[in-house]
């Protein structure tokens, strides 16, 4: 996947989310809508890309949400 | 001319009122107060000789025919203008009242051709059928005295031809034109013996106002206005209703037939989206369905730079399902999809989505909803708890306050625009937001209170303003979003649209609509008895197209505008099966009925039913798709009714994207511009060759009947089944009816749908269910499906897509009426000379700023691309906005398009692109003419 379009799609939703007054709710926010939304390899990519090279390009909300999602996607066991 | 199954009850039905006793022939009969004395007749089955009259219009009383006997009442008044009253014995036949009619009929038929063995209304003719009722067997007038029998004959309409020679002078065509149409074309000029109908100042229809609805034509008692068709293949001999193929009204009509040929489409008096009314598109534009360019057989190819070849359709389906197969192997189950189209049915599309998920083994399926509505579907399940409007069609007869945001009305939902139309005449005030004048701003009868012309791209700082002054001088209903709503969310609401940036002062500075008339259209709206708000793509197609959505549905429900007749969010949707394409499932994350498919307990039922585990992860839309197949995952897709060569964004990026794919199929009617990527085609079925449903704007579903066999042999779900089963997952349905049964048994808003009920209803609005039997016109009557109304923030956040020096204008887009999106089926009618080129809009202060005059060719160039278009002067736009269509492929307008869509669905913002326009040179317009550009 494009990394620069995931990242900017990924901005676009934080950029919705982050006017909510309560900021745990809307990393909560932006977490779930990718969850909810995105296809695992689109994940996987903005995850890898937040990894490997610390999400620079991501706003830091989204860079919050990102981690708290790879919590919820990383494989059990 | 009607059609002959109609049963017409002569004046309109009055209803709501108590019921008056009264004695027709010494008949005991009992109709609502207000009813006219001949329906009070015809319900009783007493028919009365009348030619000037007819259900659908309101009694005119000139024709002199339907006279009776009243006792106690000297004279002999017209039946279809008096009223009942209690105790009224009335007498329809005597001596006395045949005599009269007899003369008035002589009158008639003294100026009139009689030449009925020849005459195309020949066996439904309302003048020839009154002439056999009153007796007519002589005329004492020569036809040498004055008459209209040379009259000439306009035959300027495409599809209707008007001959004066036969015209009776009974108004109805005219006041069909004004009361059902709304448009004023035609008027009656000179007076007594001279009187004539007249389009517009007495020139040829096609120079007149007239949009060619049909109406006149449907009220015409003779031959004097006649489809063309009829003129060409005579009377139909049996009819089959159905329901339009085209946009989201979803009108119905009775095909009318002679063996497997269709005569005309007639609008059904009976179809309640419609009334009896239609438009250009449904009425005249269903030629394409057996226009010459139609593929009626499979065709294959190894590559798409390689000839096709035409096969059976064993092989096409074998190689098909061989190539995804192959696929799947080598990328991973992943890497195949399907996109189902809003042209298709509802049994259709939930079939694309079954395969996807239970043959392919992924949730890799989307719509072409996601290029329209699809943020109407996350912004309205958010806030109410489902994706779908929340009135019915009828309700906006009960408005009075109607605000339309970022919606053609009359252009894309003409004929729900005429009953808008009627409401407004009636007094309902309008309030229109929208960067362009759009035609309903200012038309005969109506003028919009406020025109919020508002900047491509300010929406959501728009509806924010309003609701700040909504709260600020205390215009929140406080009742109902405390008894309907989540208090803490509209607490937080209430404090951030309180804040100073969300005033209409500087709302004003980002918008450009005056604060005062932001501040007095709010006031309008927010004191309404009834208030009902109506939208469109210009809401939806925007990077914040769901927040707008979101938006709408605060305002709604912060002034208790939701849950009764007359209020209401009601998106208006561009193809006549959008809501139902969403309904099926078609979106990557949720099953039938909105449910996502990561809930279990749902996943449960659909594992059951169709014996695979579902995939829980959700799958690519369509634009994630094409990104996909440039990364090497995304190797395969199957398209089954949808153009996304042409109607994506971007098109470049897509073109590449296609190449990319290994196998693409589609299925379809025509070799549309993604045929040319594709290595399999299947020839899919118009609406007039199958069995279905379609689920209109207002959640209308209703049955499409096939009136002829499909042309390539299968309807298009019959293909679905046959490439699943070649996939390895059988399907077996012997007809469309078993499909709806399935969606009814796995889906709780469609429990209740059947095709027997359909056909004793004629319709239902979903949910139909045990709660609901007859289905639901209004929803949210007593609570949200969701339980509490949601109240969500929405921050203005400005799109990423700026004008600069290098790019200084907003091109935005829109639909014209007689073209229905990519034109591929419109173009392929007479309609295409009706709009036979996309143009360029160009408000006069920017046409001299950049040197363009009134016709010229402009270069019109993006970020993402150029393309040519002539140029329209004209202040519909305003300065700093250019508009146009997007109905043919030579405009190429979608390569300007960039890839900013929607946050939350990726919809694509079609509504605001940054350009540059420049005229093109002379020698390179001579050149552009002669290569027929």
């Amino acid at each position: 996947m494009d990394i620069r379009n995931l990242i900017r799609m990924a901005n676009d939703i934080g950029a919705y989310f982050a006017a909510y007054p309560n900021h745990d709710e809307a990393v909560a926010g932006i977490a779930a809508h990718l969850r909810n939304f995105w296809d695992p390899r689109m994940r996987r990519a903005l995850i890898d890309y937040s990894n490997q090279e610390g999400g620079a390009d991501l706003k830091p909300i989204v860079r919050e949400a990102v981690l708290a999602l790879a919590q919820q996607d990383r494989p059990a066991g | 001319m009607r059609s002959r199954a109609d049963n017409d009850l002569v004046t309109p039905a009055r209803t709501g009122g108590r019921l008056v006793a009264l004695e027709i022939d010494g008949r005991p009969v009992a109709v609502p107060e207000g009813t006219s004395v001949i329906r009070a007749a015809a319900e009783a089955g007493i028919r009365v000789p009348k030619l000037c009259a007819t259900d659908s219009l309101e009694p005119f009383g000139s024709c002199r025919l339907c006279i009776v006997e009243i006792e106690g009442q000297r004279g002999y008044p017209a039946s279809c203008t008096t009223p009942v009253r209690d105790g009224m014995r009335v007498r329809t036949e005597s001596a006395a009242l045949a005599r009269l009619r007899r003369g008035v009929m002589e009158l008639y038929i003294s100026d009139h051709p009689l030449d009925c063995l020849t005459c195309p209304a020949n066996g439904n003719c309302e003048l020839q059928d009154m002439a056999g009722a009153v007796g007519l067997r002589e005329v004492r007038y020569r036809p040498s005295d004055e008459n209209h029998l040379s009259a000439s004959r306009d035959e300027s309409n495409a599809y209707f031809t008007f001959d004066p020679s036969k015209c009776i002078v009974c108004s109805r065509c005219v006041r069909a034109c004004d009361d059902v149409q709304g448009t004023f074309a035609l008027t009656i000029d000179g007076r007594g013996f001279a009187s004539v109908i007249s389009p517009g100042q007495n020139g040829p229809f096609s120079a007149s106002e007239c949009v060619s609805c049909g109406a006149c034509v449907h009220a015409c008692p003779t031959a004097t206005l006649t489809e063309k068709s009829v003129i060409e293949l005579g009377q139909p001999e049996h009819s089959v209703v159905t329901t339009c193929g085209y946009c989201g009204v979803g009108c119905s009509f009775r095909a009318e037939m002679k063996g497997d040929l269709v005569v005309r489409m007639a609008p059904d008096p009976d179809g309640r989206a419609n009334h009896g009314h239609s438009c250009v598109k449904g009425r005249f534009a269903w030629g394409y369905a057996t226009h010459p360019d139609r593929v009626i057989h499979p065709m294959i190819r190894n590559s798409i730079d390689a000839p096709w070849r035409q096969v059976s359709w064993e092989e096409a389906i074998g190689f098909a399902a061989d190539e995804f197969k192959r696929i799947q192997e080598k990328y991973g189950r992943g890497a195949v999809g399907g996109i189902t189209s809003s042209r298709c049915t509802n049994e259709e599309t939930f079939l694309v989505q079954k395969m996807v998920r239970a043959a392919f083994g992924n949730n890799n399926v989307d719509t072409c909803a996601r290029v329209c509505h699809s943020p109407t579907g996350y912004g309205l399940k958010t806030a109410f708890g489902t994706s779908a409007t929340t009135q019915d069609f009828d309700s906006v007869m009960a408005s009075d306050i109607i605000m339309i945001i970022g919606a053609n009305v009359t252009e894309g939902h003409p004929v729900f625009a005429s009953q808008m139309k009627r409401r407004l005449r009636q007094g309902a005030k309008l309030i229109v937001a929208d960067p362009r004048a759009t035609e309903i701003v200012r038309m005969p009868h109506i003028e919009a209170a406020f025109h919020l012309q508002l900047r491509p791209g300010t929406n959501v700082a728009l509806i924010n303003a309003l609701a700040h002054v909504i709260v600020a001088e205390g215009l929140v209903d406080e009742e109902f979003v405390a008894a309907r709503c989540d208090p803490a969310e509209f607490a937080t609401w209430k404090k951030f649209v309180s804040e100073e940036r969300n005033s209409p002062e500087l709302a004003e500075k980002i918008t450009g609509v005056p604060a005062e008339k932001i501040r007095a259209a709010a006031r309008l709206y927010a004191n309404a008895t009834n208030a009902a708000i109506y939208y469109g793509l210009g809401v939806t197609e925007h990077s914040q197209g769901s927040t707008m959505v979101l938006g709408i549905a605060n305002l709604a429900m912060a002034t208790g505008n939701i849950g009764r007749p007359g209020v209401g969010v009601n998106p208006l949707r561009g193809q006549n099966n959008v809501q139902g394409s969403c309904d099926m499932g078609s979106f990557p994350h949720e099953f039938s009925g909105y449910r996502h498919i990561s809930d279990p307990v749902v996943r449960a039922t659909f594992d059951a039913a169709w014996g695979v585990k579902v995939d829980s992860e959700p799958g690519l839309r369509i634009p994630n798709m094409f990104d996909a197949a440039l990364d090497g995952s995304f190797r395969g897709l199957y398209v089954q009714g949808e153009d996304i060569a042409q109607s994506e964004p971007n098109a470049a990026h897509v073109s590449t994207a296609l190449r990319a794919m290994e196998c693409i199929v589609v299925q379809d009617l025509f070799r549309n511009e993604t045929a040319k990527y594709a290595h399999v085609f299947l020839p899919g079925s118009s609406f007039l060759e199958k069995n279905g449903t379609f689920t209109n704007s207002e959640r209308r579903i209703s049955r499409v009947r096939k009136v002829m066999a499909p042309l390539g042999g299968k309807e298009d779900w019959e293909i679905t089944c046959d490439l699943s089963t070649a996939l390895g997952y059988p399907m077996k349905y012997s007809h469309p009816r078993e499909i709806m049964d399935e969606i009814a048994r796995l889906t709780p808003t469609f429990s209740g749908v059947s095709y027997e009920k359909l056909d004793r209803l004629g319709s239902v609005q979903w949910p139909c269910n045990a709660d609901a039997p007859a289905g639901t016109p209004v929803m949210h009557t007593a609570k949200f499906i969701r339980g509490k109304g949601k109240f969500t923030i929405t921050e203005y956040v400005p799109t990423e897509e700026r004008i600069n020096a290098q790019f200084p204008l907003i091109l935005t887009t829109g639909r014209i009426l007689t073209q229905y999106n990519v034109g591929t089926q419109t173009r392929r009618t007479p309609n295409a000379a009706m709009h036979s080129e996309d143009r360029l809009e160009i408000h006069p202060n920017d046409a001299e700023l950049y040197g363009i005059r009134d016709g010229d060719l402009v270069c019109v160039q993006s970020r993402r691309g150029q393309t040519s278009l002539h140029a329209l002067v004209t202040d519909r736009v305003q300065p700093g906005v250019v508009y146009t269509t997007f109905h043919h492929p030579e405009s190429h307008t979608n390569e300007l398009m960039t890839e900013h869509s929607d946050w939350a669905t990726n919809c694509p913002e079609y509504k605001v692109t940054a350009v540059h326009v420049s005229p093109v040179s002379r020698g390179s317009q001579q050149d552009a003419t002669a290569a027929g550009r």
